[in-house]
């Protein structure tokens, strides 16, 4: 990273004088202290004497840094996906709080009928120049291809990698890693390539790189294209075909099926399940070779926990969507989004109770699991009975602990490769043959 | 500064003029023409109604705040001199679908201000309250009576959401495709010409 002097203007009147010391880390996050206001002052005479405008040295990629603050709080809030939801993560409280004081407020507009998203800094008014400035691209590149929630995806799929019961092998676990990463960067960007105009008028996406014009509709294509083929191609001829395969099918169902569909029909929640259930899948696939039980049950649990960690979110962002012209099921049928939220919480440690069954885990597996099992539905069933934004509240941010939890103590109780070669005598047959199937 | 600004022959900019819900193709493009003449006249065409006019030097395109009420940032195209036909489909296209994009939200955000109006105000005379409970405060509705109002909205809009949709992906397709046909033919003729300079 690197030392960046910011200046700029908190926005907080009540605190003059502040000293204000970003920290640029790899993935572009800020970290703000204090600030700087004499230094700003300067800054603000220089600009207004000149006129045209000219766009400023350093990029601008953040809005406020008091917002970013609070931002910075909700990245650590985790979406185990490739995307789905559009408001997932992030400013969720920030939003249901700002949109509380709109609901206030707006009905006190009555001649100026505008419906701000949010608020806007001083970098919002300017008028930019529309240039690529290397220097900003990779921060860009950052922001189009959702870093963040790529990460979150590789993870997930390294989860797979790692509960798959074959010995570990380092580079296939890298080119998967790789694979699956750039994967996601390519299907992250076409989303937001279909997005744009709908980004603008949510609060939590309009400051994406389309939305601000930092980037150019052809570039955001030619950077899917870039990272989309490459990782294809690694997944398939690096690891296998089959998670190759996988790979290609989860880009397409996200940017072909989800995108789309988020704004024809309800059934697009269901499909974003799918294919934050994929990732881990090709972790299993890519360490085995084979679609097994494992990697469906895996796949089961992720599917299972987009649910509660979803409806519970959109539940505050109705607003949104319903002026944004997306179809959610918080808005058109919230009595379903609670229920099929409860039924998956409930789904989630019947899930835990199979992995043994299967021979993925111990028995210790689903009684260590229990009590966050138990928890998370019963903040399910609280959501459920009480459908309002508290329960709907504790029940997201359960769900961002949930699952790392939960996968954490499936690879502490994933059973050892030794001790199902012992078991192998018993459970005889089945084993063997699986075994002489994938053997040329 | 404004000599400067007083234009030099040929670049000028075709600014969208941005006007809420009446706004038309026919006006844009009339508007677009009175700046190409004033351009051939040798002046700098007011970025009407969007205050801001980009520096005689720069050569790109400009983006602004966004828009009070679509949301949508306005931009402002570049013209270059020597503009070919496919570049000029190319701008045309992009200027298009932002009137388009921005006729809609506009027309659509404007809407859905006012039906919420409604809706509180109805609910409100419903329970027998005023619009301003003793402290003067505006009164509102909690958040499941607003989502009555939001499940009824969406589903009203929903087949103009679809027409729109289709609309945006064909453009923004078309766009795109545009961009890089233009890309491709700048960067053979870049190419074509370091051949030239080399072999000289």
């Amino acid at each position: 990273g690197f030392f960046v002097w910011r200046l700029r203007n908190t926005g907080i009147p009540q605190i003059p004088c502040r000293f204000v010391h970003l920290h640029r880390v790899a993935n572009d996050r800020l970290i703000t202290f204090q600030y700087f206001n004499f230094l700003k002052r300067m800054y603000v005479t220089q600009c207004n004497k000149d006129l045209s405008q000219r766009a400023k040295p350093k990029s601008d990629s953040i809005v406020s840094p008091f917002r970013e603050l609070q931002q910075l709080d909700q990245e650590k809030k985790v979406v185990y996906k490739i995307s789905p939801v559009s408001p997932v993560h992030q400013s969720w409280s920030e939003t249901s709080s700002r949109n509380e004081l709109r609901e206030v407020k707006s009905a006190a507009e009555t001649e100026d009928s505008v419906i701000p998203v949010g608020g806007e800094s001083r970098e919002d008014r300017r008028w930019k120049e529309m240039k690529v400035q290397l220097d900003d691209l990779p921060g860009i590149l950052a922001r189009l291809s959702k870093i963040k929630l790529t990460a979150l995806v590789v993870s997930t799929a390294s989860a797979g990698f790692a509960m798959a019961p074959v010995p570990f092998e380092l580079t296939c676990f890298l080119f998967t890693s790789l694979g699956t990463g750039l994967a996601s960067c390519a299907a992250n960007s076409i989303n937001q390539f279909f997005e744009v105009p709908f980004d603008s008028n949510m609060n939590r996406t309009k400051n994406r790189p389309l939305v601000r014009g930092q980037i150019s509709p052809l570039l955001a294509v030619c950077f899917a294209a870039s990272c989309g083929i490459p990782g294809i191609a690694l997944l398939t001829l690096g690891v296998n075909s089959l998670t190759g395969a996988l790979g290609a099918f989860n880009i397409f169902l996200y940017t072909c099926c989800y995108t789309p569909l988020k704004r024809m029909s309800i059934a697009n929640t269901w499909v974003g399940a799918v294919v934050g259930a994929i990732p881990p899948i090709m972790g299993w696939t890519a360490a085995t070779g084979s679609l097994d039980a494992g990697a469906l049950l895996l796949g089961g649990i992720l599917y299972s926990w987009q649910f509660p960690h979803f409806n519970a979110l959109s539940w505050g962002l109705r607003e949104e969507y319903s002026r944004g012209g997306y179809c959610m099921m918080s808005v058109t049928h919230p009595g379903l989004c609670r229920r099929v939220a409860l039924h998956h919480c409930f789904a989630l440690i019947g899930l835990s109770t199979v992995a043994p069954v299967l021979d993925i885990t111990t028995w210790t597996f689903p009684i260590i699991s229990l009590p966050i099992n138990l928890y998370i539905s019963y903040l399910g069933f609280r959501f459920y009975r009480d459908a309002d934004r508290s329960s709907s509240r504790k029940l997201f941010f359960c769900s961002l602990w949930h699952l790392p939890m939960l996968l954490l103590v499936m690879f502490t109780c994933k059973k050892s490769v030794l001790e199902k070669e012992d078991k192998g005598d018993l459970r005889g047959g089945s084993h063997e043959m699986a075994l002489e199937i994938r053997l040329p | 500064m404004a000599a400067a600004r007083v234009l030099r022959p040929g670049g000028c900019r075709r600014p969208l003029l941005l006007s809420s819900a009446s706004f038309s193709s026919s006006s844009s493009s009339s508007a677009a023409s009175g700046g190409g003449s004033a351009a051939e006249r040798g002046e700098q065409p007011d970025s009407a109604g969007l205050g801001f006019r980009p520096p005689a030097h720069s050569h790109s395109d400009w983006i602004g705040p966004p828009d009070k009420h679509s949301n949508l940032r306005p931009i402002i195209f570049y013209v270059p001199p020597e503009e070919s036909a496919l570049e000029r489909r190319l701008r045309e296209a992009r200027q298009e679908a932002q009137a388009s994009n921005q006729r809609f939200w506009a027309r659509h955000n404007r809407a859905f201000r006012q039906e919420k109006e409604e809706f509180i105000y109805s609910r409100l005379k419903a329970k027998g309250l005023e619009m301003r409970d003793e402290s003067g405060q505006k009164a509102t509705l909690n958040a499941e009576e607003m989502a009555e109002f939001y499940k009824d909205f969406l589903t009203k809009n929903f087949k103009k959401h679809l027409q729109y949709n289709r609309d945006w992906y064909k453009r923004n397709f078309r766009i795109t495709f545009l961009m890089g046909q233009v890309a491709l033919v700048r960067a053979l003729r870049w190419l074509r010409r370091r051949k030239k300079s080399v072999e000289q």
